[in-house]
């Protein structure tokens, strides 16, 4: 879609809303991010800090679980991978990794449930050639929720764990 | 343009303001959701104002009669049913309030102690045999009368059913508000009934398990301040705080031990939660659990020979015991598929937890000295956080309604319910303190 699209579309949204407010911007609702199918991390070549932002595989940053589980399902492999290799051509990146789980059960228990989750992504890390040394696991349980809605679609997006490099 | 944008941020700021001071002053709003017929029927009468001044702003006899009727276990008599207004027993026309069918009557007045302090004296009278129970007389502020009306109440409940009254405590409980980079979390420490709350933590991460000493005088509670979480233990009067613990990963989940002298939490600075014991004068610490798997929420009995725990060791959550001393932990609930966080009362026969199946969350508890019994006292779907009040004869847990949460207050057997919801944000976590020291 072309920005000359975009603007026609802005515009006439806000000819059909009345209150429509000059500023808004018309982008596409952000979708959850899906794994990349088909992104093979580079085998050629180291990644360089600029990748993170480019690159189609490093740029996916979040892996999902299922209810009460802290196995990383196979779409999440491609991702563990790349990062892996990230932190091996790039000793001197750090990252922490924040476990959170769904609003399900008690508070206590999920801050356990995260942490294991954090804790799972790490050891995957770590099997794919990450130092334990560059990943630290923070777990915030319930507490930091991107979706309030009380359904699967919601916590099933806040089952996660968040990939935050902390240094290039 | 850029004045006008300015002026437009200022009017903003001021409009955030007015809006956080009216959720401020409204607190928390009261709510009864089903009632019990067979509760004891109990008439509380008008307090007269015997002052030279107006009537203070606090119904002392309302706050009594909500008390009550919250209890589950008493019946008071609606306000507008109350036909005759005696102020002292010997003004009682008995046959009205047989005719009424009420069991007992309360009457009392309200006046000048001098020095701007108020008198406040009752009665409580037997309404089928004419006796006096009980005559008392307190002495406080006007900002005092809802604690003297709580002590009242706590009164006419241990004369008549033998058991201490607890409306005379506190509750503790944390509050998220706004959203996104705007949250605000407040721990906050309110009357039994929700009134007078008084922000005792606020932060821009979240707080979570407030736990009260023994004694009442403090809290301990998560805080993600420093980024991960980290135990503190705070001087509620004064403030003052401690950090306890702040290792690597979890520091969760503290519980004063009944003596105040210990403090069990959870660290998974060894590799995964487990369940500690940290003496709080010498900081020793002593390792209760040691499974691979999720161990945290401990509860203390309250002998204070050991603790009530979560774990997933068996594959999801359920509840077990561990003595003090260490040993192998026994699981104590085999129904349900998801069992965790306990709350103790009656000595550790009732033990109230959060019970899972399928997407449904209920409060349920189980009843040790009947064959681990177990029944629901909350609707679900997403209930959490059960608290027992101090006489085991309430709780308080937190549930979920549309998209915020809000606290219940519900009578042991289930059947009164009475809704804290505070007028603006998410409330959550709450823990009943203990009995006040007269």
């Amino acid at each position: 879609m072309n920005t000359t699209v975009r603007v026609t579309m802005a515009a006439l949204l806000c000819i059909g809303v009345a209150a429509c407010a000059k500023k808004q911007e018309v982008k596409p609702a952000p979708a959850p991010e899906q794994p990349a199918e088909t992104a093979p991390a580079p085998t050629t070549g180291k990644y360089t800090p600029a990748d993170l932002d480019t690159d189609a595989c490093l740029r996916q940053r979040v892996v999902y679980f299922d209810f009460d589980k802290s196995e990383i399902k196979p779409e999440f492999q491609q991702i563990i991978a790349c990062h892996a290799k990230y932190l091996q051509d790039r000793p001197e990146a750090r990252m922490t990794l924040e476990g959170n789980a769904d609003e399900r059960g008690s508070r206590e228990y999920n801050l356990g449930l995260g942490e294991r989750r954090g804790n799972a992504v790490s050891s995957a890390l770590q099997a794919a050639g990450g130092s334990a040394s560059q990943l630290n696991v923070v777990s915030y349980g319930e507490e930091r929720p991107v979706c309030r809605e009380h359904n699967e679609a919601c916590w099933s997006k806040n089952r996660r764990v968040e990939i935050v490099y902390t240094a290039k | 343009m850029r004045s006008i944008k300015s002026l437009l941020a200022a009017f903003a700021l001021v409009c955030a303001a007015l809006v956080a001071g009216r959720a401020g002053a409204q607190g928390l709003t009261l709510d009864i959701v089903n009632g019990v017929p067979s509760a004891i029927p109990i008439a509380i009468v008008p307090f007269a104002n015997e002052t030279p001044g107006l009537p203070p702003s606090t119904d002392v006899a309302d706050v009594i009669r909500m008390d009550l009727n919250r209890s589950g276990k008493f019946r008071a008599l609606p306000r507008q049913d109350v036909v005759e207004l005696p102020t002292r027993g010997a003004e009682i026309k008995f046959p009205t309030w047989k005719l009424l069918k009420q069991d007992y009557i309360a009457v009392g007045h309200i006046g000048d102690a001098g020095g701007g302090a108020l008198r406040v004296e009752f009665e409580l009278y037997n309404v089928a045999n004419q006796q006096r129970l009980l005559g008392m007389a307190f002495t406080g502020q006007a900002g005092d009368l809802r604690g003297i009306a709580h002590q009242i109440a706590d009164l006419i409940y241990e004369k008549i059913l033998g058991v201490r009254g607890a409306f005379w405590t506190r509750i503790a409980y944390v509050t998220a508000t706004g959203t996104g980079r705007n949250i605000q979390y407040s721990l906050i420490v309110a009357d039994s009934d929700g009134y007078n709350p008084q922000v005792v933590v606020r932060s821009r991460e979240p707080l979570l398990s407030p736990a009260w000493s023994p004694d009442g005088r403090k809290l301990a509670y998560v805080s993600f301040e420093r980024g991960d979480s980290a135990i503190y233990i705070q001087d509620i009067a004064t403030g003052s705080r401690q950090l306890i613990s702040a290792r690597r990963g979890i520091n969760g989940a503290p519980a004063f031990s009944p003596d105040g002298s210990k403090l069990a939490l959870t660290l998974s600075y060894e590799g995964n939660p487990e369940i500690y014991v940290m003496d709080l004068a010498s900081r020793a610490m002593t390792r209760l659990t040691n499974n691979f798997s999720i161990d945290t929420e401990a509860a203390w009995m309250p002998d204070g020979q050991s603790l009530i725990f979560t774990s997933d060791r068996s594959g999801r959550p359920q509840l077990y015991q561990v003595p003090v001393g260490g040993g192998t932990p026994q699981r104590i609930t085999f129904q349900g598929e998801y069992n965790a966080r306990a709350s103790i009362a009656y000595g550790g026969k009732q033990i109230a937890m959060v019970q899972g199946k399928g997407n449904v969350y209920r409060i349920a508890v189980m009843d040790r000295s009947l064959g681990d019994q177990y029944h629901f006292v909350s609707p679900g779907d997403m209930d959490e956080s059960p608290s027992f009040a101090p006489n085991g004869s309430m709780l308080l847990y937190a549930a979920t309604e549309g998209s915020r949460g809000v606290l219940y207050a519900v009578s042991e057997d289930g059947r009164v319910r009475q809704r804290l919801v505070l007028a603006d944000g998410d409330v959550r976590e709450p823990a009943w303190g203990p009995f006040r020291q007269r």
